[in-house]
């Protein structure tokens, strides 16, 4: 267990180093750069500027020194909010993103697994064919469709939530975008639960316990929950990472401050120190799920322990 | 599924039945809910360039001359009661309110407006706006280090509500000019609380370290979410003021922003996108606005390009652009330009720009490519995909008239600019948006080496009228070389104008005070809140 505990923390530092470097040249590679406005900033002002953030020095010298910076835990400041800190722009939008990801997971789970239950229960009936149905429009319907719709009927028609905005505290600005971010995953859950939950039911001691008189409920609930939901829980942590950094088109559409603004900003204007920092918090997102996820497929699954 | 929604509706509705939309509350606290399409990268006036910066600025700072609610000419006092000027407007001395105050209770001092203008000509500032400054005797030397004294440069407190501006020409529009942010002061005495003067982005210009002698001063700053400001009490002419706090929210998608405003969620919206003008003309036409804006559409030509370096094409292709078809059927709300500078104050350009397809085939015959035979296939270039538009009617129009076929190529902003900075290009759509109400700011920069050319057309003539207009001190005359150097242009056209810009937005009918200016900078003082005109937004 700890060398495996050793094996993935050692893996995640590998996988932070190449993300980093990776992101750096991929950003030096883009064309325009962070001080490319519409307005042709004088030439000698220019020059000025590239020299106070060091960007006139050869690329593998930017590197190291950002490279060193990052080590020594400075994140360095941003070209397009200039000034700030990365650590102050990413304080700021990232607990909004972890905010809206856990209220859409929240929903995932909610509306998935419950779905999942009653389709693999109610196998080959009317609510298993309308709950897949559902899953398959869930799965094949974006999010910029779901979005914008949404926030147009119960934003701007009937007025019942704010069409876009954020606010920590009111729930009723979480809504409609959790809604819409949860609803994807939601549809893949259910799939997932149905199929596992389907598996597990056809297994031998289910019919043992059916012979024995055990109620229906039962058998469901705490015989077959556990073994049926593995597939379901090893989807859920890549998919929490997955909704928190994917919420690009979702805080778009809602006009949200979260991480996916800064992230489409910075890869617009060339602010490498930005987008660096945020894909390496968004790898340690997923590593950490990941973790999180294989942790809880020993609990669930006593035969991996060995 | 569809029952499902609607049980859901009416619950929501049913909990929220008895709640006022966010704008009816903020009629009621006074507050201006605002569309500020992006998120400033500064409030540091000195070190930004953008239109979404310049209205936060425009609540936290005011420069020496203000702005009238409803007259472009107009030139009200703002942080100066006075000015006078020598005859050959060279040389202007501003006197201060002398109740003039920062939002801290420091009074506003000529020294200030030095120290201002210091800080932004320091060549360690690498200030990007610079050049609006350059008006100022020897500011564009000390900028580009040629002179190291300041003390030559020509801004002088002569005593605390004194300041002297020499300048190196005759500038008979200085006051318009100093309503330009770059023109705003700083607070010497906060800045150098928190670094030299020339460090770029020391924290002053933050929550809650900023302080500004505008109206209102900065109350909540968060990144993408909001910025709001609230009444600065010091303000020299807060009895004045209306609104209570301005929220800028700096919404990117003009539809989340439109949806918002119709949701209640917004007094004004930075923009309208083009495709739903129908909607609200035919559903809510008194929440429309469409107004003209100093600004100017136009195709920019490589005339390094061999078929584009002949005059001759570029007018061709020119005149074959039915700029009443564009605007009537691309760009909603603009006019069809016919020269590059839109009518501004007492200069009107002479009407050169005609659609003649017979002309231009002509033309194109005589350049070389009689019915568009052995035209090279250029492209245009795109940065936005709701250029596309815009440039496919060109593609038709060029192809029915001169039998010439042209691409559209689509590049992301950076490469847009990029390429058309390294002539690296065909044909480009572009605009520029004036900076003040003079001519000036369209002419200048086609000349020779300046950066916003981009074309690589230079004209000797060209260049020696404006020269002459920019010493000339008898606005008529000024004016009347302007025009000739406007009619080169025209003739030799490195650019086809082809419409001039409109701002297609909404606005909430108990916002009043709020009058069509063509620089769109609505002074916040006298921006005020009817709550009791507030009709229902409800569309059914």
């Amino acid at each position: 267990m700890i060398r495996y505990l050793f094996n993935r923390l050692l893996q995640g530092v590998i996988v932070l180093i190449v993300l980093f470097t990776l992101t750096f040249f991929l950003v030096k590679a883009l064309p325009g750069g962070p001080f490319q406005t519409e307005k042709a900033i004088p030439e000698h002002a220019k020059a000025r500027m590239e020299a106070y953030y060091g960007l006139d020095k050869p690329m593998p010298v930017q590197f190291v020194k950002r490279a060193t910076n990052l080590l020594k835990g400075d994140p360095g400041v941003s070209f397009r909010l200039e000034g700030r800190e990365v650590s102050e722009i990413i304080s700021q939008a990232f607990p909004v993103s972890l905010q809206l990801g856990l209220v859409a997971i929240t929903i995932a789970i909610g509306i998935g697994i419950p779905l999942g239950v009653i389709a693999a229960w109610k196998k080959n009936t009317i609510l298993d064919y309308s709950a897949m149905a559902l899953a398959m429009i869930g799965i094949c319907l974006p999010s910029f469709v779901i979005g914008p719709i949404l926030a147009d009927r119960f934003g701007q028609k009937w007025e019942v939530l704010p069409a876009m905005g954020w606010a920590t505290l009111n729930p009723l600005f979480w809504i409609l975008p959790a809604i819409t971010l949860g609803l994807v995953s939601a549809a893949y859950l259910s799939r997932l639960t149905r199929a596992g939950m389907l598996d597990t039911l056809n297994q031998d001691f289910v019919r043992t316990a059916r012979a024995k008189g055990v109620s229906q409920k039962d058998i469901l609930i705490r015989h077959c929950l556990r073994g049926g939901l593995s597939p379901a829980v090893a989807y859920i942590g890549p998919a929490f990472a997955g909704i928190i950094s994917g919420s690009l088109v979702i805080e778009s559409v809602f006009a949200l401050p979260g991480l996916g603004t800064h992230f489409i900003k910075a890869i617009e204007t060339g602010d490498e120190p930005v987008l660096t920092g945020i894909v390496l918090l968004f790898g340690i997102l997923i590593i950490l799920a990941n973790f999180a996820t294989d942790l809880l497929a020993f609990w669930l699954n006593p035969r991996l322990r060995s | 599924m569809i029952r499902l929604f609607q049980l859901l509706a009416l619950c929501l509705a049913i909990s929220a039945c008895q709640k006022e939309t966010l704008v009816e509350k903020a009629n009621r606290e006074g507050i201006f809910l605002m569309g500020n399409g992006a998120e400033p990268k500064s409030l540091d006036h000195q070190m930004v360039t953008g239109v979404p910066e310049s209205k936060i600025v425009g609540a936290l700072f005011e420069g020496l001359v203000g702005d009238h609610p409803s007259d472009d000419a107009a030139t009200p006092p703002g942080a100066a009661e006075s000015w006078t000027h020598n005859e050959d407007m060279t040389e202007w001395v501003f006197k201060l309110q002398p109740n003039g105050r920062w939002s801290d209770g420091a009074p506003v001092t000529a020294h200030d407006f030095v120290f201002s203008y210091h800080r932004m000509l320091s060549p360690a500032l690498a200030a990007p706006y610079v050049e609006m400054l350059y008006f100022i005797d020897q500011a564009e030397e000390f900028n580009k280090e040629e002179i190291t004294d300041f003390e030559k440069v020509g801004v002088k407190a002569l005593d605390d509500l004194t300041l002297q501006i020499k300048l190196k020409e005759p500038v008979p529009f200085l006051p318009s000019l100093t309503r330009h942010y770059t023109w705003f002061p700083v607070p010497r005495h906060v800045i150098i609380q928190h670094g030299e003067m020339s460090d770029r982005f020391t924290d002053w210009s933050e929550f809650p370290n900023l302080v500004g002698n505008g109206p209102f001063k900065l109350a909540v700053w968060r990144f993408h979410d909001l910025i709001e400001v609230e009444r600065n009490p010091y303000y020299w002419d807060a009895k004045n003021v209306h609104l209570n706090g301005i929220r800028f929210l700096p919404i990117e998608n003009p539809y989340t922003e439109t949806r918002a405003f119709r949701a209640g969620q917004l007094h004004t919206t930075y923009r309208l996108p083009t495709d739903l003008i129908r909607d609200m003309l035919e559903n809510e036409p008194e929440q429309l606005r469409q107004e003209p804006y100093v600004g100017t559409v136009f195709i920019r030509f490589n005339t390094t390009r061999p078929a584009l370096s002949d005059p001759r094409v570029r007018q061709a292709l020119s005149m074959t652009i039915n700029r009443s078809d564009y605007c009537e059927y691309i760009a909603e709300g603009y006019t069809p330009a016919t020269s590059l500078t839109p009518q501004m104050g007492e200069y009107s350009a002479e009407p050169m720009l005609e659609f003649n397809p017979e002309k231009a085939r002509q033309l194109l015959a005589e350049a070389g490519y009689p019915d568009g035979e052995g035209f090279p296939r250029y492209s245009i270039l795109i940065s936005r995909p709701a250029a596309r538009a815009g440039a496919e009617a060109l593609q038709a129009m060029w192809r029915q008239h001169l039998n010439i076929l042209v691409d559209i190529q689509n590049k992301d902003w950076g490469s847009y600019i990029g390429a058309q900075q390294s002539l690296d290009y065909d044909m480009a759509a572009a605009g520029w948006i004036g900076d003040y109400l003079d001519p000036t700011t369209f002419l200048n920069m086609w000349t020779e080496g300046n950066g916003n050319n981009n074309t690589a057309w230079h004209n000797e003539r060209y260049e020696q009228l404006l020269d002459e207009a920019a010493v000339q001190s008898e606005p008529a005359r000024r004016f009347d070389l302007m025009r000739q150097a406007e009619t080169i242009l025209m003739k030799e056209q490195p650019i086809a104008p082809i419409s001039w810009y409109a701002r297609n937005y909404l606005l909430r009918p108990e916002v009043k005070g709020w009058y069509p200016l063509l620089l769109d900078n609505h002074p916040w003082k006298s921006v005020r809140l009817e709550s009791s005109a507030s009709p229902s937004i409800s569309t059914e």
